[in-house]
């Protein structure tokens, strides 16, 4: 493969994916899939996927990081009530 | 080399099981599933590409003039990427309600069956 | 079974699992290769057919059947986060304090909201043409709608988006995906045959029924994304644990 642009697209995804593991704190992870999912359609639109790049950067950029943010601050609300009533 | 994708597919597949094995938040846990899936999405789009190709719309392309890469896995991966999404919102949806019940979304707390 | 015990056979299991996919990879026909049956009979299939965009003629016409299963999957796991994070008795809702939004914010917010909505509209009905489709262009609507949200409050979100209206929507979308189906049946030919005549290669009136399939999923994905985000943001932002008041 002689594409030096796909080697640099499929290294960043690698190592978004492993950053998104990585990362163990669930509010920062978002961040880390937002990035992922960006890198994703990059490298979407590097293998000649215009179609699955738009819907990847619609979906993964903006939709899944903001659900689980969403569940975050959910989860978190109980816990820092009970908190503040002891 | 002729491989590389693929090998990535499958690297970003064992480290979204691995994130998921050994999570200790159930939100993290489903945010590792997020990263399996997409390594699906790399794996069929390295499958159906052609050397020297270009997209397959023809709307600013006159047919036959150059080579197209594969539409047909674009098209499986295409609803792919949107239904995973949402089914991602299903599995949240699962957290909240845990946390709800159980007060708490760590796994190895969460052993007992509890009515 | 403890925690080490299970990082152990997961381990066990990883290394096997690793070294199987390591040999697959190897046996795959090279990256970049050229022998790609089904991609040039669909090609051909698809300009027969007119459909500029050969994706979408795989996705709403040649293989409809399929993308009639996926709606399905998005529906129901609509309809299981609706039921999942409905209010329930012991639970109220609290109105959420107004936050102040900075000026340029709102100003950005507000400008770009009709543009990127009439964006997702023309990537919803170009669907045949060039790359997007009811898919990329319904998710581009329903998040391009929550801009509001940012530039404003969430009271104003709720002005633009009351709920009961896109789930029925989003049902009444999903049944129009099944009716199109029907009348291809009803026309003689077989469900989901492309019954309509092509029209002009290039042009928005082509490719039979690939632009109204496509306006249908846009419609059901775009109400899905809403009820699924306004369920998320009630959840986070309004509804409490305690009695009723």
């Amino acid at each position: 493969m002689d594409d030096p642009l796909i080697v640099v697209a499929l290294l960043l995804v690698a190592a978004s994916a492993t950053a998104a593991v990585a990362v163990r704190d669930p509010a920062r992870q978002a961040l880390v899939l937002a990035v992922l999912g960006t890198v994703l359609a990059v490298l979407f639109t590097v293998l000649q996927a215009p179609d699955v790049a738009l819907s990847q950067l619609a979906v993964g950029s903006a939709l899944t990081p903001l659900l689980i943010m969403l569940s975050v601050r959910k989860v978190r609300r109980p816990q820092r009530k009970k908190e503040a009533e002891r | 080399m002729s491989v590389f994708p693929y090998l990535v597919a499958a690297w970003v597949f064992l480290v979204g099981c691995y994130g998921l094995v050994t999570s200790r938040n159930l939100i993290h846990a489903v945010g590792c599933l997020a990263v399996c899936q997409s390594s699906t999405y790399v794996l069929l789009l390295a499958v159906g590409y052609r050397d020297g190709a270009t997209a397959p719309v023809f709307s600013d392309l006159k047919p036959g003039s150059r080579p197209v890469v594969d539409p047909v896995v674009q098209a499986l991966a295409l609803t792919d990427v949107v239904v995973g999404a949402t089914v991602t919102a299903v599995l949240l949806a699962l957290v909240l309600q845990i946390s709800k019940l159980h007060g708490t979304v760590d796994p190895d707390e969460l052993s007992e069956l509890r009515g | 079974m403890t925690r080490r015990t299970r990082l152990l056979v997961a381990a066990l299991g990883g290394t096997g699992l690793a070294v199987l996919l390591v040999a697959a990879c190897f046996d795959l026909p090279r990256f970049g290769g050229a022998h790609h049956p089904y991609g040039d009979r669909v090609v051909r299939a698809s300009l027969a057919r007119h459909t500029a965009n050969t994706i979408a003629s795989v996705n709403f016409d040649q293989r409809a059947f399929d993308t009639l299963g996926e709606m399905s999957i998005l529906f129901a796991s609509v309809l299981g986060t609706v039921v999942l994070l409905r209010q329930t008795r012991d639970e109220h809702r609290a109105a959420p304090e107004p936050e102040q939004v900075a000026l340029p914010v709102r100003r950005f917010a507000l400008l770009v909201l009709p543009v990127a909505v009439v964006t997702g509209l023309y990537v919803i009905a170009h669907g045949q043409l060039s790359p997007g489709g009811g898919f990329q262009g319904g998710v581009v609507v329903a998040t391009a709608l929550h801009l509001l949200y940012l530039g404003a409050d969430y009271r104003a979100l709720e002005r633009i988006r009351p709920v009961g209206s896109y789930e029925i929507a989003d049902a009444l979308a999903a049944s129009a995906y099944l009716v199109l189906g029907l009348a291809g049946l009803v026309a003689g030919t077989a469900f989901l045959a492309n019954f309509l005549p092509y029209g002009t290669f290039n042009t928005l009136s082509s490719g039979g029924t690939v632009p109204l399939l496509n306006a249908a999923i846009g419609m059901e994905v775009a109400c899905a994304v809403v009820v699924l985000l306004a369920r998320f943001l009630d959840q986070a932002v309004e509804i409490e644990k305690g009695g009723e008041k």
